[in-house]
C-alpha cells in the first residue's frame, strides 16, 4: 500500500518535468521519464454508451493511451487496482468566466449619456468589443479550478462576459499542477449577448430591439470591411472576421431571446450556440425549431418561503409554477432532440450542480444524456472530440474516478484526473469501517456501532447492559482516534483509543484509560453497516404542472383551435354600408366571415344564442406599446429607423390576455417617442398563447413611429447640459431633412449601382437610411406622434418636398387647429378621446378634436397607448358621441374600421363583412355603453376570450397556487433551503417610457 | 351646439339669470328654482321617475314626485323642465389634487407635494388655485364638489374640502381641513439603488416604520395633553385627529398593511380613520365593517396589481366591500389624475357593469363619499335641507355614452359649463363651417 502512494506521489512531479522540454529548468535535475499508469479493474465509460466492464485504462505523458480488458501492460507501468469502481471522462463546461475579472462598471457620476465614442480604431458601438480576447487577460483560479475540479470538470471554456460581441473565449484545462499545461486552446469560441457593455456610457443601444439592430448592422459592416471598402481601420471588424471560424456562442439568457438571436443567425447565415436559461421547456416547439445546439444551466430556482401568507400572495402563479417546472426543462429539451451542453453558469455555488443535475434526473432526465451533456456534447460543439470529453485512445487523460453510477446519489466521487494529474476530492484509500462490532478494553465489554459516512464515520457505544456511553470518532488517514467520555458525568477523565486500521473486520490499537494507563483495545465485527433510511427525508417527486401556453396565468392547457360558430340574432354593428343590423346571425367559418344575415343555417355549425347582443368586429388600437419586451425606446441616438418592435414581440405579456378581454384584437405595437425618427412598427393579431411570429400579422404593410415636440427634444428631462440635438422644433424639423436628403443619396447610390449590373464597389449598406429610403419609395407608412399646430404643418411640409405623404398622425392633440390643412395633404388621425393637461405641449388638448377632425373628412381613431385604456378603447369611442355628438355608428368606426383604414388592413379586418378575417368580438350590450362587457372575443375563428372559460380559469389558477404553495411548504419542512418571496414590478410602457 | 339650445332654454326660463364669461363664478342665487318631470336620482339609493326638486337660496326646499305634490302657481320663479332628463347629486372626487397642479410636466406648476415626512401641518387649502383651467374641464361631467389633498412624505399634510365654482379658495371652501393623509408602510420595498433598481423584496423596516409613525402621533398626544410654554406648530397640527375633528385618512392597498393600520389607529386613539386605496381591501372587509372604517377605493381603471388576479378585479372590488357592509367611496390619484376627474362617474358607471345596482354605483361617488369625509350633512344626496348642488343630465350619467349636462348648480348657483376647451371648439368649428 505505501508503496502505491509513494509512486502515485512521484506521478504528481513527473510531467512537470517531460512536458516542457524546451523550457529552462531551475528546479531540479532533469528527470524525464516516459512511465505509464494503468488503471485495473474499473467500469470504464470510455464514451456515454462505449462502456467497459473490469477494463484497465492506461495513461502516459497526460494522454489515454487505451481502455481495454486485455491491454499489454508495459513494464514502466504503476499499476491502481480500483476495485470494480467507475472512471468516468471528466466534464467539460463551455461558457464560463473561470479566471476572468468581472468588469468594472461605471460609478454613478459617470453616467452622464454619451452619444459618440471615446475610442480609437474600434467599432463606432463601446458594447461590441469583438476585439477582446479572453486569453490576453486571463488568470488561472486555482481555488477556483479545484471547486470545479470537485464537481467532476475537467476542462473549461471561459471569456469576458461583457457587451454585445464580447471577443474570443479561450478553452482551460484544469490542471492544477502544470500551469504550461493549462491553455488547450487560445481562441476557440467567439461570444455575443444582449447585454451593454459594462464599461460604457454610450447611450445606444438602449433597448433590445437595438442590440438587435446593432447586430445586423455589424454583419453588414463586416461584410463591407472585409471587401476592402473602408478608408479606416477597425480593429473590432478586424477581430470578427478573424473569429468567423470560430464556435459562435449567444448567450441569450432566455427562451424568447434565443428564438431572437437565431433569427438574426439565420439571416447571415450563422449558426450560434444559444446559451439559455432554463425555460427553454415554454416554447420548446419553437425551440426545436431553430435547430441550434444549446448551452444550458440547471440553477433551479430554490423554493420560496411561503409560509407567511402575506409575504406568498404577491408571488405570482409564473414564478411559483416555474420553481416547480424548471427540473424537467432537461428532460424536455432532451426528449425533443435538441443537443445541449450543460454549465454551472448561474449557480449560487457549485455544489449545487450535482445537487440540481441530481433532481432532474430524478425528473426524467436520461443519464447517459446527462453524461454526454457534460462530455461529448460540449467536445463536439467545440469541434475538439478526439482531444476531450471520450477517454478513447489519444484523448486527454481527463477523468473522474467514483465509488459507482456517477449519476447516482450515494455515489462518491474519489479523483479527478486531469492531463494524467490526480486531484482527490475523497481519500480513495479510506477504509469502510462502518459495522457493528464486540468492543473490548482492558477486558471490558462494550457495544460499538460505527455509521455515519465512510470519510466521517460516527460512534455509538452502549455497555452489554444497553447504557449509553458518549464517544466521539474521527479517522484521517486511516488512523481511528475515538474519545470515550465516562457514564457518571460528573467526572471529567476521558478513555481515548487509538488504532491505525488494517483489517476492517478486525480493529485493534492502544487505549489510554482515565488514570493515564495504557492498554490493548481491540474490535470484532458482528454484522455489516446497513444504512438507515429516514423515510421523512426521501424526496417525493413534487406532481409538475402544466405548462400552458403561454407559460403564465390565465395561459392556454391546449393552443386553441378554428371553430365553425354561428351566431343567432344579435344587433351587428357591421361598419358597412348595411350599418347595425337587428335580430341577425353571422356564420363564422373556416376563420372568415362565412355569412351575415337571417335565418342562416349551418348543420357543422355551433349555435351561439346572441339575442339581446352585440356583434362588432374586433377593436384595433393603432397605438399601443404592451407586450414588448425590453424597451419599447431606442432612444440612443436621435434615429433609430434600423430597429423595429418586429423583433421584441412578447407572447407572454399577460396584458395581450386583459387586451382580448376588452374586445381588442389587433393593435400596432409603436415604437416610443424619445426621438424624432424611431423604430418600425408591429401590427399584430393577439392570438393569446401562439409564438410572437404568429402574432405578426401577415404581409403587413411597413409602418414606422415618428415624433416631435416635448418627447424628442427632451424638454422635460430636467436642467442638465443637453448634448444631444435637436432640444428645439426648430432642430426636430432639420433632423428630418438632413436624414431624408441622406437617404435620397443612399437611395440613389443603390438604385444606380443595381442598374449597372452591380459593377463597381457595392455601397455599404445601412438599416437606417435603407428604412428612410422605403418611406421615400412610398414602401413605408408614418405614424408620427404629434402635439402642436406648428410641428403638424412642419411634417407635412418636410413630406411634401420630399414627395411623400405623411400617412398618421397619432395623439395629434392640435389636429383641430390645422384640420384642413391635414385634410390637404392625406393624413390620417389616431388621436386620444380626452387627454390633456399632462404636459405644455397638450394645454390646447380638447376632447371635441376627434369629432371636429372627422367632421372635416379626416379619417380619425381613437388609441389607447396606454395598456390600461387599450381594454376599454370601446368607451372612448362612446366619448365621440358624448363631447362631438357623432353618431354612434361613426364613433364605432372610431376603434374598428378607421384605424384599420391608417393601417391599410381594411381589406381584411375592421368591419362585418363577408369574407373578411373572423375578429369580432361579442357583446352583453350596445359597446358604447359603460355596462357593455365581452363574452367571446375570436380571432380569424378561434376563440381566444371566453367569459365562461375566464370563470373557471380563475377557479384553476386558485387551487394550482393552493397546491404549488402546499408543495414549497413542503420543501421547507424537508429543510430545503429557501429564498424569500419577491413580488414583481409591475411596468407599463407608454411613448415617453425610457430604459435605463 | 347642444350647449347652447339648452343656455337659450334656461334663459327664457331665468330671465334675471345673466350667463356671464365662462369660468366667472355663478352668482348668489337669488330666484328660486323648480326642476320638473326629471327622472330623480337622489344619490341616497332612490329614484324618483316624475321629480320635483326645489331649491331656495342655495338649499334643497322640495324633493317629491312631481305625480302627486300639489304646487301653488308661482311657488318657484323658475321652472325647468326636465322631462326625459336626469337629475344627480354633485359627483364629489375624494383625495383629489385639483388646483394643486396645473400642468403635471411643468415643476413650477406643481404644488402637491413638500419635502419632509412628517408634515402634518402643510395645508392643501391655501395653494388651491379655484381658478385652474383643468377645474372647469370636470364640471361639465358633474364633479361640483372635492376633497384637495396633499400628497407625499409618510404624513403628507391636511386636506379640504371644496365646491368647484369659486373666486379664490377662501370663497370655495366646504370644510377646511378636514382630514390628515398618512402614507402607512409598505410591506414591500425595492431593492438595489436608483440607477441600478433591484427586486421588489420584503421591507425589512415594516414594522420600525410602523412605531416609528406611532411614536410620532403619541408624542404629539403627550404634547396635546400637557401645556408647553413652546409651540410646537407640526404636533399641534395632529389636535383634530384625537378630539374627532379631522379623519385620518391611511393611504394602504394590501391586506396586512390594512389591518396593521386599524390597529394603529386604534392603539393610538384616532377618532376616525378611512383607508384610501385598498387594493385588498376586500379581503379585510369584515375588519373594516365592524370598526366602521369607509375606504375611500382606488382608480377602478386599472390594471390588476398581480398577473394571476381576476382581470376585472379592480372593477368589481367596490361590490366585493359593499357586499360586505363597508362604506365605499371611489378616488381617481394616479397618473393624469386631475384631468381624469372628469372621468370619475364613468369609474362608478363600472363599478355598476361589475355586480352594484346603478344606484348603489351612484352612491360610491355621491353621498358615501359624503359620509366618508363628513359633510353628509350637507352634500352628497338630494334631500330637503342640503346644498342644491346638483345637475341635470340628458341621460344616464354615470355612462359616458349618455353624461350630457344641461345644467348645473352649486348651492343654488347655475354655473358655468363653458370651459376654454367649449370655447376652443366653437372657434374652430367655426373655421371649418362645422355645425
Amino acid at each position: 500500500m505505501k508503496k502505491i502512494l509513494l509512486l502515485l506521489f512521484f506521478s504528481f512531479l513527473l510531467p512537470k518535468i517531460y512536458a516542457q522540454e524546451y523550457f529552462p529548468n531551475n528546479e531540479s535535475v532533469q528527470n524525464k521519464t516516459t512511465n505509464f499508469t494503468a488503471f485495473t479493474n474499473a467500469k470504464i465509460f470510455v464514451t456515454p454508451t462505449q462502456i467497459i466492464e473490469k477494463g484497465t485504462l492506461l495513461i502516459q505523458n497526460g494522454k489515454v493511451v487505451g481502455a481495454g480488458t486485455n491491454l499489454t501492460i508495459p513494464k514502466n507501468c504503476t499499476t491502481i487496482n480500483l476495485e470494480g469502481r467507475s472512471i468516468y471522462p471528466s466534464f467539460i463546461d463551455i461558457y464560463t468566466s473561470f479566471g476572468i475579472e468581472k468588469p468594472k462598471g461605471m460609478s454613478s457620476t459617470e453616467r452622464n449619456p454619451l452619444y459618440d465614442t471615446k475610442r480609437v480604431g474600434y467599432y463606432w458601438n463601446e458594447s461590441i468589443r469583438s476585439e477582446i480576447n479572453a486569453y490576453e487577460t486571463f488568470k488561472y483560479d486555482a481555488t477556483k479550478a479545484e471547486e470545479l475540479l470537485k464537481a467532476g470538470f475537467g476542462v473549461v471554456g471561459t471569456h469576458v462576459p461583457d457587451g454585445i460581441a464580447r471577443g474570443s473565449g479561450t478553452l482551460i484545462a484544469l490542471n492544477n499542477f502544470e500551469r504550461k499545461n493549462q491553455l488547450l486552446s487560445d481562441k476557440i469560441t467567439n461570444h455575443f449577448a444582449f447585454t451593454k457593455s459594462a464599461t460604457t456610457t454610450q447611450s445606444y443601444p438602449s433597448s433590445l430591439m437595438g442590440m438587435m439592430a446593432l447586430l445586423r448592422q455589424l454583419y453588414f459592416d463586416l461584410d463591407w470591411y472585409k471587401k476592402g471598402n473602408s478608408t479606416t481601420k477597425d480593429l473590432s471588424l478586424e477581430a470578427l472576421s478573424n473569429n468567423e471560424k470560430l464556435v459562435q456562442i449567444f448567450a441569450t439568457e432566455d427562451k424568447l431571446n434565443s428564438l431572437r438571436a437565431a433569427k438574426i443567425g439565420k439571416e447571415f447565415g450563422l449558426n450560434y450556440v444559444l446559451k439559455g436559461n432554463g425555460n427553454e421547456f415554454e416554447r420548446i416547439e419553437e425551440i426545436k425549431k431553430t435547430n441550434s445546439k444549446f448551452i444550458i444551466p440547471i440553477n433551479f430556482p430554490e423554493a420560496y418561503d411561503v409560509s407567511d401568507p402575506n409575504q406568498a400572495n404577491q408571488m405570482e402563479l409564473k414564478d411559483l409554477r416555474f420553481w416547480n417546472q424548471a427540473p424537467t426543462n432537461l428532460k424536455i429539451l432532451s426528449d425533443n432532440g435538441i443537443v445541449f451542453a450543460l454549465t454551472t453558469d448561474k449557480l449560487k455555488k457549485l455544489e449545487d450542480f450535482r445537487t440540481n443535475l441530481l433532481r432532474a434526473i430524478k425528473y426524467g432526465f436520461d443519464k447517459t444524456k446527462a453524461l454526454e451533456a457534460l462530455t461529448t456534447i460540449p467536445a463536439a460543439i467545440l469541434g475538439k472530440s478526439n482531444e476531450i470529453g471520450t477517454l478513447k485512445t489519444g484523448s486527454l487523460a481527463n477523468f473522474v474516478v467514483t465509488s459507482g453510477a456517477i449519476f447516482d446519489e450515494k455515489t462518491i466521487l474519489y479523483e479527478n484526473w486531469v492531463q494524467g494529474n490526480k486531484f482527490v476530492i475523497n481519500d480513495l484509500t479510506t477504509k469502510d469501517i462502518r459495522g457493528n462490532y464486540d468492543l473490548t478494553i482492558d477486558n471490558e465489554k462494550y457495544k460499538w456501532k460505527i455509521n455515519g459516512e465512510i470519510s466521517a464515520p460516527k460512534s455509538e457505544i452502549t455497555t452489554v447492559d444497553a447504557k449509553k456511553v458518549n464517544s466521539k470518532l474521527s479517522m484521517t488517514n486511516n488512523w481511528i482516534s475515538t474519545v470515550i467520555k465516562p457514564i457518571d458525568s460528573t467526572k471529567t477523565s476521558f478513555t481515548r483509543l487509538i488504532g491505525y486500521i488494517e483489517d476492517t473486520q478486525n480493529l485493534s490499537g492502544k487505549a489510554v484509560l482515565f488514570n493515564g494507563n495504557e492498554v490493548k483495545w481491540s474490535a470484532v465485527k458482528t454484522s455489516a453497516f446497513v444504512k438507515a433510511i429516514d423515510s421523512s427525508k426521501i424526496e417525493k417527486n413534487n406532481a409538475i404542472m402544466p405548462t400552458t401556453f403561454p407559460n403564465v396565468a390565465y395561459g392556454n392547457l391546449k393552443k386553441p383551435t378554428t371553430q365553425t360558430l354561428l351566431f343567432k340574432n344579435a344587433t351587428v354593428w357591421t361598419n358597412e354600408k348595411e350599418g347595425i343590423l337587428e335580430e341577425t346571425d353571422v356564420l363564422v367559418k373556416n376563420g372568415k366571415i362565412a355569412a351575415i344575415g337571417k335565418n342562416i343555417a349551418d348543420a357543422s355549425a355551433t349555435l351561439v344564442d346572441a339575442k339581446g347582443k352585440h356583434i362588432t368586429s374586433g377593436i384595433i388600437d393603432e397605438h399601443s406599446h404592451i407586450a414588448i419586451s425590453n424597451g419599447v425606446n431606442e432612444g440612443g441616438h436621435n434615429s433609430s429607423a434600423e430597429v423595429t418592435i418586429q423583433d421584441v414581440v412578447n407572447s407572454e405579456d399577460i396584458n395581450i390576455y386583459r387586451d382580448l378581454a376588452g374586445g381588442v384584437t389587433t393593435s400596432q405595437l409603436l415604437h416610443g417617442s424619445a426621438n424624432p425618427i424611431g423604430g418600425r412598427s408591429a401590427i399584430v393579431k393577439w392570438k393569446w398563447g401562439a409564438p410572437a411570429e404568429e402574432m405578426l400579422y401577415k404581409d403587413q404593410p411597413g409602418f414606422i413611429k415618428f415624433a416631435l415636440g416635448e418627447n424628442v427634444k427632451q424638454a422635460n428631462w430636467g436642467t442638465s447640459n443637453p448634448t444631444r440635438f435637436p432640444q428645439t422644433r426648430m432642430g426636430v424639423e432639420q433632423v428630418f431633412t438632413d436624414y431624408f436628403q441622406r437617404a435620397k443619396e443612399y437611395d440613389l447610390s443603390w438604385k444606380t449601382y443595381n442598374s449597372s449590373n452591380k459593377k463597381g464597389k457595392a455601397p455599404r449598406v445601412d438599416l437606417e437610411l435603407q428604412t428612410l429610403a422605403e418611406i421615400l419609395n412610398k414602401e413605408r407608412f408614418i405614424s408620427c406622434h404629434s402635439y402642436v399646430q406648428s410641428e403638424i404643418l412642419m411634417l407635412m411640409n418636410v413630406a411634401e418636398k420630399f414627395n411623400f405623404r405623411v400617412n398618421t398622425y397619432t395623439h395629434i392633440l392640435e389636429g383641430y387647429k390645422v384640420a384642413d390643412k391635414m385634410k390637404e395633404h392625406g393624413v390620417g388621425a389616431s388621436t386620444f378621446s380626452d387627454w390633456w393637461a399632462y404636459k405644455f405641449e397638450v394645454n390646447d388638448a380638447i376632447p371635441f378634436n376627434g369629432p371636429i377632425m372627422h367632421n372635416a373628412g379626416i379619417v380619425v381613431a381613437y388609441n389607447s397607448d396606454d395598456a390600461e385604456m387599450s381594454r376599454r378603447l370601446n368607451q372612448e369611442a362612446a366619448k365621440a358621441v358624448k363631447y362631438g355628438n357623432i353618431s354612434e355608428e361613426d364613433a364605432w368606426k372610431f376603434v374598428t374600421l378607421n384605424p384599420a383604414k391608417l393601417l391599410h388592413i381594411d381589406d381584411k379586418v375592421g368591419s362585418v363583412k363577408v369574407g373578411k378575417d373572423a375578429d369580432i368580438v361579442l357583446w352583453n350590450a350596445n359597446p358604447l355603453s359603460i355596462y357593455a362587457k365581452v363574452e367571446k372575443t375570436l380571432i380569424e375563428g378561434v376563440v381566444y376570450y371566453d367569459v365562461q372559460k375566464d370563470e373557471a380559469q380563475r377557479v384553476a389558477i386558485a387551487k394550482e397556487r393552493n397546491e404549488l404553495i402546499g408543495q414549497l411548504l413542503q420543501e421547507k419542512n424537508k429543510g430545503m433551503t429557501t429564498q424569500e418571496p419577491k413580488k414583481r414590478e409591475k411596468k407599463e410602457d407608454h411613448c415617453d417610457t425610457l430604459e435605463e | 351646439m347642444i350647449y347652447k339650445k339648452i343656455y337659450l332654454v334656461v334663459l327664457i326660463l331665468s330671465v334675471s339669470t345673466v350667463i356671464k364669461a365662462q369660468q366667472t363664478p355663478a352668482v348668489k342665487q337669488s330666484k328660486s328654482v323648480l326642476i320638473l318631470n326629471a327622472t330623480a336620482h337622489l344619490g341616497n339609493g332612490e329614484i324618483i321617475e316624475n321629480s320635483a326638486i326645489g331649491f331656495v337660496d342655495g338649499k334643497i326646499t322640495l324633493v317629491a314626485d312631481a305625480r302627486v305634490i300639489r304646487l301653488a302657481a308661482g311657488a318657484y320663479d323658475v321652472t325647468i323642465d326636465a322631462s326625459g332628463k336626469h337629475v344627480y347629486p354633485g359627483f364629489i372626487a375624494p383625495n383629489s389634487t385639483l388646483g394643486l397642479v396645473e400642468i403635471d410636466a411643468i415643476k413650477s406648476s406643481d404644488d402637491e407635494d413638500e419635502i419632509g415626512a412628517m408634515n402634518p401641518n402643510v395645508r392643501s387649502i391655501i395653494a388651491y388655485t379655484a381658478d385652474s383651467k383643468v377645474i372647469e374641464t370636470v364640471r361639465p361631467n358633474g364633479i361640483l364638489m372635492a376633497q384637495i389633498t396633499p400628497r407625499g412624505g409618510v404624513i403628507s399634510g391636511s386636506s379640504s374640502i371644496v365646491q368647484l365654482d369659486a373666486w379664490h379658495w377662501k370663497d370655495a371652501i366646504i370644510k377646511e381641513n378636514d382630514g390628515i393623509h398618512i402614507n402607512f408602510p409598505s410591506t414591500f420595498k425595492r431593492s438595489g439603488s436608483w440607477f441600478e433598481p433591484g427586486s421588489i423584496e420584503a421591507n425589512k423596516d415594516y414594522s420600525k416604520q410602523i412605531l416609528e409613525l406611532s411614536a410620532f402621533l403619541s408624542n404629539a398626544k403627550s404634547y396635546l395633553g400637557a401645556s408647553s410654554k413652546e409651540r410646537n406648530l407640526v404636533l399641534e397640527s395632529t389636535k383634530g385627529l384625537f378630539d374627532g375633528s379631522q379623519t385620518l385618512f391611511v393611504n394602504a392597498n394590501e391586506e396586512k398593511q390594512i389591518i396593521d393600520a386599524v390597529q394603529f389607529a386604534k392603539e393610538n386613539g384616532i377618532k376616525k380613520m378611512v383607508i384610501v386605496g385598498g387594493y385588498e381591501a376586500y379581503k379585510t372587509a369584515e375588519l373594516l365593517q365592524k370598526n366602521n372604517i369607509g375606504v375611500l377605493l382606488r382608480r377602478v381603471h386599472e390594471m390588476p396589481e398581480n398577473d394571476d388576479d381576476d382581470i376585472d378585479l379592480p372593477y368589481k372590488s367596490a361590490k366585493l366591500l359593499t357586499d360586505k357592509g363597508v362604506l365605499v367611496g371611489l378616488e381617481n390619484s394616479g397618473a393624469h389624475e386631475r384631468m381624469n376627474t372628469r372621468n370619475l362617474p364613468f369609474l362608478a358607471g363600472t363599478c355598476a357593469a361589475y355586480g352594484l345596482d346603478k344606484e348603489q354605483a351612484l352612491q360610491l361617488i355621491t353621498s358615501n363619499t359624503a359620509k366618508i369625509l363628513g359633510i353628509d350633512a350637507q352634500c352628497g344626496t338630494l334631500e330637503q335641507g342640503k346644498d342644491a348642488t346638483l345637475f341635470i343630465s340628458e341621460g344616464d350619467a354615470l355612462d359616458m355614452r349618455t353624461n350630457k349636462l344641461t345644467n348645473a348648480f352649486i348651492q343654488g348657483r347655475m354655473i358655468s359649463l363653458e370651459t376654454h376647451q367649449t370655447k376652443l371648439n366653437d372657434r374652430y368649428k367655426t373655421k371649418y363651417n362645422q355645425k
